[in-house]
């Protein structure tokens, strides 16, 4: 039981982003939704590599013996973590060139675009 | 953004530069240690972070030109596609020069050891590519975003 | 030569790469070589894409690994399973590489004197070429977790690029935020569907897992994101609000290489159900899953199309109806895979239909975009109520409409022609009344379209246009180019058909064919 508590975490943020992409209407609060997803997804991925009691696979001063965690995942995360930099970088900045715009961040003010 | 009080201001002078050089021995220790460029290039940024935080951005844009930066990033980026080119007499992404002697030749020891900073090939010259890039651009991204959020409080005011 | 031939499926996408970081540093020393070294460097790429797929079709799949010992070297030292990033390139790979060579490169051309006027090219021209390179890696690359990388960098690229005349007005700034949300929605879940295949198969190689999945339950979830998401992507109906304010808001070239993007994402949907899945899913459901999504986006595309004012606007909701027809081919096929007999009398022909119409489509939608964005040089508006006779002024721009328009809605000596009679063909024996929505949508596109031509073109020379001339030269090469292979291809649908279409349809359907080129002979 104690070993799915990540996943049971994984599952509460992608629905708690999900929510609030669906119900909130402030483009800051969208852009946190995102996160929520996207850090729920990153648990994921690195809890598929997890194995109780072992170190980080880095061999310099190591015990030996030692069992060590699979660093691929460590490695998929950390690439999906600087995509989501950039992502957020740049979902932020054009809020604020919306913000520039219409001086607001609801989204239902802002919506000139219809049809 | 306006200038904190003076003891934030004498704190980010005492760690400021220490953030930046471990900010590269991150870097530079990427293929033996946790790290890389990326991770940190983010720690170098993150102390121009703080010198935005506590000095505000009149002051700052005085040490951190954004066109530097930029070419910088340019260059990083350049620097690691032209490192993947390199490879490309056998196959692109190729290390080159791992196990050969020379420039980070050694050959890396198999199962715990001390750890030799001259092994890993073009690893090394790759991280700190990606390490000037990441430091640049993240450098450039707290630039940008501090004088869009002047504007904004400007408009705020008016 | 045969040293750089083993190399072209790397070199086509790190040479745009390479010059889409030197791009800012050329831009420092001479403001004009910036738009000058973009198209340079996709004419290399294109070469190389057209040499590549000559290889591809009289060979057999392409295999780059990243790294290795030698490019083909996929097992090394006895593993049984690959390790590497690798590229994959197959006779469907490489076709949609051409769609994006051509479109691209066009579009860089295109760009030199349409977006003369705005300041900040260099990020333009970087972010144009990334925008090449990520769908140029989404289409050959043999990773799921790079493919998702290369999403990312598509849409990360395509974003800025709509919103790139967001610092002067809110409507582009409001469609990139639409777009950025989607695709990264999209790109997340992806990136669980890749974990969720990792953490059973520990494999990351599409090829390697093709060979070992069992259509599990969780095989089930990975697949229930994944169709969603990538039609998402792709611009089906019903998750289909981002993509008329996103085509409408970039710029004229910008919007014609979105659509390749888009069906960049069409192509992976395509990559996970047959190369991935193929007959272990329930085919039938899935099958008429995508029909459905077809089905929609053509009649829910082209009818709120009809109603619309802007120009690009109409023109998006038109590639909305357009999309559904490459999801009903291909969906039809895939409902028919697991049964060999329907699958020989029509299921083929629908799908080759399907795929025809994914380049055509490319084709003639970017040629009327690009007379779109021709309107606005010159008229500076994209309202259709405010242009008239402009067909006095703009007689070649008059002429590429007139082709575009008649190929999309189908008439005879034109492309959309020949894929849209094999998709009627096809789909008539598997089910009458598709083939008959699909011809009623076809008719509807016309009357749209007329509209279009009669509203902006024909009519009394207005006086506020009376300055209005034909656009600069670049703009009307990268027109009358598209037009050539438009004409081209509706000529000589059977050569097109028979040597490209039908071996991408095949590498689709012959799944051991892509497993066997990396894990030899399985």
């Amino acid at each position: 039981m104690i070993d799915n508590f990540p996943f049971i975490a994984v599952i509460i943020f992608v629905g708690l982003g999900i929510y609030t992409l669906m119900f909130k209407k402030n483009l800051i609060k969208i852009a946190i939704g995102v996160c929520l997803i996207e850090n729920g997804v990153n648990l994921f991925l690195i809890t598929l590599g997890y194995k109780k009691g072992a170190v980080a696979p880095i061999y310099t001063q190591v015990p030996s013996g030692q069992s060590m965690v699979l660093p691929t995942p460590q490695a998929l995360t950390l690439t999906s973590i600087v995509i989501g930099i950039a992502t957020t970088a740049l979902i932020l900045s054009i809020a604020m060139m919306i913000y520039k715009h219409y001086s607001t961040l609801d989204t239902e003010q802002v919506r000139r675009l219809r049809g | 953004m306006k200038q904190m009080s003076k003891i934030v201001r004498t704190i980010t002078n005492l760690v400021y530069g220490f953030i930046i050089i471990f900010g590269f021995y991150v870097i530079v220790h990427g293929h033996l240690t946790p790290g890389g460029g990326f991770q940190g290039g983010a720690i170098v940024a993150s102390a121009f972070a703080l010198l935005l935080v506590s000095y505000g951005s009149l002051i700052t844009k005085k040490f951190l030109k954004k066109d530097f930066l930029s070419i910088m990033e340019s260059s990083g980026l350049t620097m690691f596609i032209v490192l993947a080119f390199l490879g490309l007499g056998i196959t692109f992404f190729y290390n080159f020069l791992a196990n050969i002697g020379g420039w980070f030749g050694n050959t890396p020891v198999i199962g715990p050891n001390p750890g030799d900073i001259n092994t890993g090939g073009v690893i090394p010259l790759m991280n700190i590519a990606v390490g000037l890039e990441v430091l640049s651009a993240l450098g450039v991204i707290v630039l940008l975003m501090a004088s869009g959020a002047e504007f904004t409080k400007k408009k705020e005011n008016s | 030569m045969n040293n750089l031939l083993n190399h072209a499926p790397i070199l086509i996408v790190a040479i745009p790469l390479l010059a889409a970081f030197l791009i800012p540093i050329v831009g420092k020393v001479n403001k004009k070589a910036e738009g000058i070294t973009t198209t340079f460097a996709l004419g290399i790429s294109l070469a190389l894409t057209i040499i590549l797929a000559i290889k591809i079709l009289s060979v057999g799949p392409q295999v780059y690994v990243f790294g290795a010992k030698s490019p083909s070297l996929t097992l090394p030292s006895g593993l049984k399973f690959p390790i590497r990033i690798m590229f994959e390139v197959d006779a469907m790979g490489i076709f949609m590489g051409l769609i994006t060579a051509i479109v691209s490169f066009l579009g860089a051309i295109y760009s030199l004197t349409f977006m003369g006027k705005y300041d900040g090219l260099d990020k333009y021209y970087s972010l144009l070429l990334l925008l090449t390179v990520g769908m140029f890696g989404m289409e050959f690359t043999g990773d799921i977790f790079n493919f998702f990388v290369f999403l990312e960098i598509a849409s990360i690229a395509s974003v800025a690029l709509i919103s790139f005349r967001g610092t002067d007005l809110g409507e582009p700034a409001e469609a990139g935020f639409k777009y950025m949300v989607v695709s990264s929605i999209s790109a997340l879940m992806v990136l669980f569907a890749v974990g969720i295949f990792y953490g059973q198969y520990d494999l990351l190689n599409f090829a390697a897992i093709a060979s070992v999945i069992k259509y599990s339950q969780l095989d089930k979830i990975a697949l229930g994101l994944l169709v969603p998401v990538l039609a998402m992507k792709a611009g089906a109906v019903p998750m289909h609000m981002w993509t008329p304010d996103a085509y409408s808001e970039a710029p004229a070239p910008i919007t014609m290489i979105l659509v390749a993007a888009s069906q960049a994402s069409l192509y992976a949907l395509f990559r996970v159900t047959f190369s991935l899945y193929n007959i272990s899913l329930s085919t039938l459901t899935v099958g008429w899953v995508i029909i459905i999504f077809g089905l929609l986006s053509m009649f829910i595309g082209v009818t709120m199309a009809i109603i619309q004012k802007d120009i690009k606007r109409l023109m998006a909701y038109h590639a909305i109806s357009q999309t559904g027809y490459m999801l009903l081919g291909v969906g039809v096929g895939l409902a028919v895979l697991a049964n060999p007999a329907a699958l020989q009398k029509y299921g083929i022909t629908a799908m080759e239909g399907g795929i025809f119409h994914i380049m055509n489509h490319a084709m003639y939608k970017g040629l009327l975009f690009l007379t779109a964005g021709a309107l606005f040089y010159r008229t500076g508006t994209r309202d259709l109520n405010k242009m008239g006779g402009l067909a006095h002024s703009m007689k070649y721009t008059t002429i590429f409409f007139i082709i575009g328009a008649a190929a999309i809605a189908g008439l005879p000596p034109f492309n959309g022609f020949a894929s849209k009679l094999l998709i009627y063909e096809s789909v008539y024996r598997f089910n009458p009344l598709l083939s008959i929505i699909a011809m009623v949508v076809s008719i509807l596109t016309l009357a749209s379209f007329v509209k279009v031509f009669h509203s902006a073109f024909l009519g009394p020379k207005l006086p506020q246009f009376k300055e209005a001339k034909e656009v600069p030269r670049s703009m009307i090469f990268a027109m009358a180019a598209l037009s050539c292979i438009i004409i081209f291809f509706g000529l000589f649908p059977n050569l097109i058909v028979k040597n490209l279409v039908h071996p991408a349809v095949m590498s689709l359907i012959e799944q051991f064919k892509y497993t066997g080129t990396v894990l030899g002979g399985m």
